[in-house]
């Protein structure tokens, strides 16, 4: 029974190519059956889809980058609060992550909730740490190693130590495979010119590519966890269409992960399942990912549960999901009206 | 030969896989086929009803009758332990 409404902030409202997670979060939120939602979102851009979307989203900020410094980010959420009293903040974005777990104890000050990795979790798991994180976790992951320079890459092969072919991958986003010493020095250009350095050089395991999202409640209990394999891959890697998979493998895998790492918080994993039916860890992706609505629709509903968490209860683990659950995505042209676009543009709010 | 106890084959010939995700289509003689194979059917048992229920000698059918159990166990559609 709903008894309560919670004012939940929300941000990854973009819905475009390479979707963020906010719109398929708060779809699971609006299906929950412990409690109405009022959502607010936090948007970045005048064009994410999502500040149009009433059904989903009821009324939207215009906040700064993270990148345009914590304060005046803090700033804006203060206002946003004094209006909206925000009980619970959902960041979606890897990128944003980072400054939302640093400020997740002044928010709770002023009685915002969330529910983030620990600073130490999501720090070990970055993707430039991955080798000693599988070490001490005792799982198998791609030998990957931190660049500054494409000189860097070609000193790895001259070491040995890498061969082609090879993945690079931004920091945050973006991975190509690079067969040869001219497309890695152009993929690093390409990726460090996009989001920075260090650029990221890994082993090319060849497989199967599988992903779990789940959600950890920070003692080593895994509360809910679906495995997926992308059926319909767009040229950006992102799914466009999945299935949920029966592979206890996966699951075991999953909890085991995260009662070794006490995982607090949304997760997905992005592994490769070898011919010899060996899995390796390539990414782990520090929150709920944009086909989180699949393990709604499978029976876990991980945004609802996630909040739950954030506000204190105690939530019993999920122990099943539908299996042969699909989702397609498709796109949409939603109509919008001018002035709704000239308020976002001009006070920030709509 | 044992066909994975997991996969799911519908009257209509589609074929799930749901420990990989895979699914596939059968024309209606692979569907007879694979269902006789479900019921643990030798393949002298098989090659016997579908050479008295069809105009095909023996021979021909054991050729493509082998290639087809060839692929189903490339596409790890077999048990484990009959790979």
């Amino acid at each position: 029974m709903k008894s309560k409404t919670l004012n939940i902030a929300i941000s990854g409202l973009n819905n475009v190519d390479s979707p963020g997670p906010g719109i398929p979060v708060i779809r699971g939120l609006r299906e929950s059956n412990k409690f109405h939602s009022r959502i607010i979102g936090l948007a970045y851009e005048n064009l994410e889809p999502g500040p149009y979307m009433h059904e989903f989203v009821d009324k939207t900020y215009k906040v700064p980058y993270p990148s345009e410094g914590v304060e005046s980010l803090m700033d804006r959420i203060k206002y946003i609060h004094s209006r909206e009293r925000i009980h619970v903040l959902i960041p979606n974005f890897d990128s944003e992550i980072f400054v939302f777990i640093k400020l997740a104890d002044r928010l709770r000050e002023m009685g915002i909730l969330t529910f983030l990795p620990t600073l130490h979790q999501f720090e070990e798991r970055h993707k430039s740490n991955l080798p000693a994180f599988g070490k001490k976790h005792g799982i198998k992951v791609p030998d990957s190693y931190p660049v500054t320079s494409a000189s860097e890459i070609f000193d790895l092969k001259k070491d040995q130590k890498v061969d082609y072919p090879l993945v690079i991958k931004g920091i945050f986003y973006d991975a190509f495979i690079a067969g040869n010493s001219e497309q890695a020095a152009i993929y690093f250009n390409k990726i460090s010119a996009k989001w920075g350095l260090p650029v990221v050089v890994q082993e090319f395991v060849k497989g199967t590519e599988v992903n779990v999202v789940a959600l950890g409640d920070g003692t080593g209990k895994t509360i809910g966890a679906v495995p997926m394999r992308k059926q319909y891959i767009t040229d950006k890697g992102k799914a466009w269409g999945g299935i949920t998979l029966d592979d206890p493998g996966m699951i075991d895998y999953t909890q085991k992960l995260i009662s070794s790492t006490k995982w607090r918080g949304g997760m997905e994993l992005e592994l490769i399942r070898t011919t010899d039916n060996e899995l390796y860890l390539i990414e782990i992706n520090p929150r709920l990912p944009a086909w989180v609505y699949l393990a709604v629709a499978a029976g876990q509903n991980l945004p609802e549960a996630m909040i739950q968490l954030a506000t204190g209860e105690t939530v019993k683990p999920f122990n099943e999901f539908a299996i042969g659950k699909m989702f397609i995505r498709y796109s949409f042209d939603m109509i919008c009206n001018l002035d709704e676009f000239q308020q976002l543009s001009t006070t920030g709010e709509l | 030969m044992n066909i994975k106890k997991s996969l799911a084959i519908s009257d209509t010939g589609f074929v799930f896989d749901p420990s990989t995700g895979d699914s596939y289509t059968l024309n209606p003689t692979a569907l007879e086929i694979i269902q006789l194979l479900k019921q643990n059917h030798s393949p002298e048992q098989i090659t016997q009803v579908i050479t008295k229920k069809y105009d095909v000698d023996e021979s021909t059918f054991e050729r493509y009758f082998y290639d087809f159990t060839g692929m189903l166990k490339q596409m790890q559609l077999v048990a484990p332990d009959e790979k």
